[in-house]
């Protein structure tokens, strides 16, 4: 189970309260964890990554075990504590202003 | 019991204001969508309870939010809105090519037949139709590919299509407006379009005269007479009795003829409403003073309104979309400033009420009269 932890405004338009556990099979990355997300929840497409390019959003960061994996590669391997739920993979808006 | 109910965006979310039709009590209710842009609302001509709503975010993109109940609730829809083929280039700020890179979405028009047909007018600029309520969006790429886009440049709030008008005596025609690129008319539903700046003259560019660069703020008609377009440029008040073929300056006697929107009664074609602001560089009233002015002649002869409205130490703007008109019998009339106030007239803007005055800034204002 990846248990994923989305900021305020996100919770609020997938209509969800605290984390959301996913199931995945096979690689557990970043964009496995991304697709997974958006199937459950369509109406996220678009708001933590670019619908067309598939690339991130400017001031979305992607935290995890203390680390920021923002600029990792969308298709490398979570880590350990990620995939067996000891650790959130965190979706949060970065702070810049307004 | 027929009423009013005003659809009004915001930087920090959307507000839903009703009244009945003596228009002096007002229920707010908000905000949807807080702590979100939202940079328009509008509701479908044919079917009032349809209401389109555009929310956007620097962090979290555009959305699209669609409310079958008159705004009670609210519905994500389709919200990727990808460009037709590839992109190509615009001009940047510095002149050079830049590309074609969507941004959010300004300002949304429901056909006025159809609830499930709407219009997306978006940065950078192009126009996007979806016919099933906002689930899928196409580009009507014939505007960004009809020659001159790749000349086109942003004004300082982004290359934004801010403005889109249908004939209502025939819905193949429409126009749109694109700062910084000007007035577009399509004859054939959005396939082709062609130019429609003659007459217009703008300082600011090198040519000022040229087919395409202007800053037009505002475009608006009246449904009676869709020939007569009525437009707030940058600066000048301008007026085409032709379709777009042609404008003509009807700034007359206003203090000053920079501005943002303009709107026409409900009832009388040739009565126009602007709210002048006292230069591209000082975006608040002229003297602190803050007027709408009317004219009864179509443009030419302004006179200030006043009463009620702050003649001291208002330095607020009333943004591009941030005025309407309702369809009631004295027309009513309402504006939002950025400084958060939304204002009513009851009586064709004789005298105004602040309806609210601590909203976040207020992006759009749309009325919808109610049966």
């Amino acid at each position: 189970m990846i248990r994923v932890v989305l900021p305020a405004h996100l919770r609020t338009l997938a209509q969800v309260q605290g984390e959301v556990h996913l199931d995945l099979d096979g690689l557990v990355t970043t964009a496995a964890v991304l697709d997974a997300l958006e199937d459950r929840y369509p109406e996220l497409r678009g708001t933590i990554r670019d619908q067309t390019t598939m690339r991130r959003r400017p001031f979305v960061r992607f935290f995890a075990c203390e680390e920021d994996l923002s600029h990792d590669p969308p298709e490398h391997p979570l880590p350990d504590r990620v995939q067996n739920g000891e650790e959130p993979f965190i979706v949060l808006g970065a702070m810049a202003g307004g | 019991m027929s009423g009013v109910r005003l659809l009004v965006g915001t930087r920090k979310g959307a507000f839903v204001l009703t009244a009945d039709a003596q228009r002096g009590r007002w229920k707010v209710d908000g905000p949807h969508f807080a702590g979100w842009e939202i940079y328009h609302l509008k509701g479908s001509p044919v079917d009032p309870q349809r209401i389109y709503a555009s929310q956007s975010t620097s962090w979290f993109g555009q959305l699209i939010q669609r409310s079958d109940d008159g705004g009670k609730s609210w519905t994500p829809v389709g919200n990727h809105f990808d460009y037709e083929g590839v992109p190509g280039t615009h001009q940047w700020y510095d002149g050079t090519p830049h590309p074609w890179e969507f941004a959010r979405v300004w300002h949304l028009e429901p056909s006025l037949s159809d609830p499930d047909t709407v219009y997306a007018g978006v940065e950078d600029a192009a126009l996007f139709k979806s016919t099933d309520g906002g689930g899928q969006w196409t580009e009507l790429a014939g505007l960004r590919g009809h020659g001159t886009g790749p000349s086109w440049q942003p004004g300082a709030g982004g290359m934004c299509l801010h403005t889109i008008v249908i004939d209502p005596s025939n819905e193949q025609r429409m126009w749109v407006a694109i700062s910084a690129a000007g007035v577009f008319r399509t004859d054939d539903g959005g396939a082709s379009w062609t130019p429609a700046n003659k007459g217009l003259h703008s300082a600011q560019i090198p040519d000022p005269d040229a087919e395409v660069g202007h800053c037009v703020h505002r475009i608006a008609l009246h449904p009676s007479r869709p020939d007569v377009l009525f437009m707030q440029k940058h600066w000048d008040v301008m007026r085409s009795d032709d379709g777009a073929d042609s404008w003509r300056e009807i700034s007359g006697n206003l203090p000053t003829d920079f501005g943002f929107p303009i709107d026409v009664h409900a009832h009388d074609p040739e009565t126009v409403y602007v709210v002048p602001i006292k230069s591209d560089s000082e975006h608040f009233p002229l003297d602190g003073r803050l007027r709408v002015y009317r004219s009864r002649t179509g443009g030419g002869e302004w006179e200030p309104l006043t009463k009620g409205l702050p003649q001291r130490n208002c330095y607020v703007n009333v943004l591009r979309d941030s005025m309407a008109v309702d369809s009631l019998d004295p027309c009513g009339l309402y504006f939002g400033t950025t400084g958060g106030q939304v204002y009513a007239s009851a009586d064709e803007g004789d005298s105004w009420t602040a309806v609210v005055k601590n909203l976040p800034p207020v992006l759009s204002v749309e009325a919808q009269t109610l049966a």
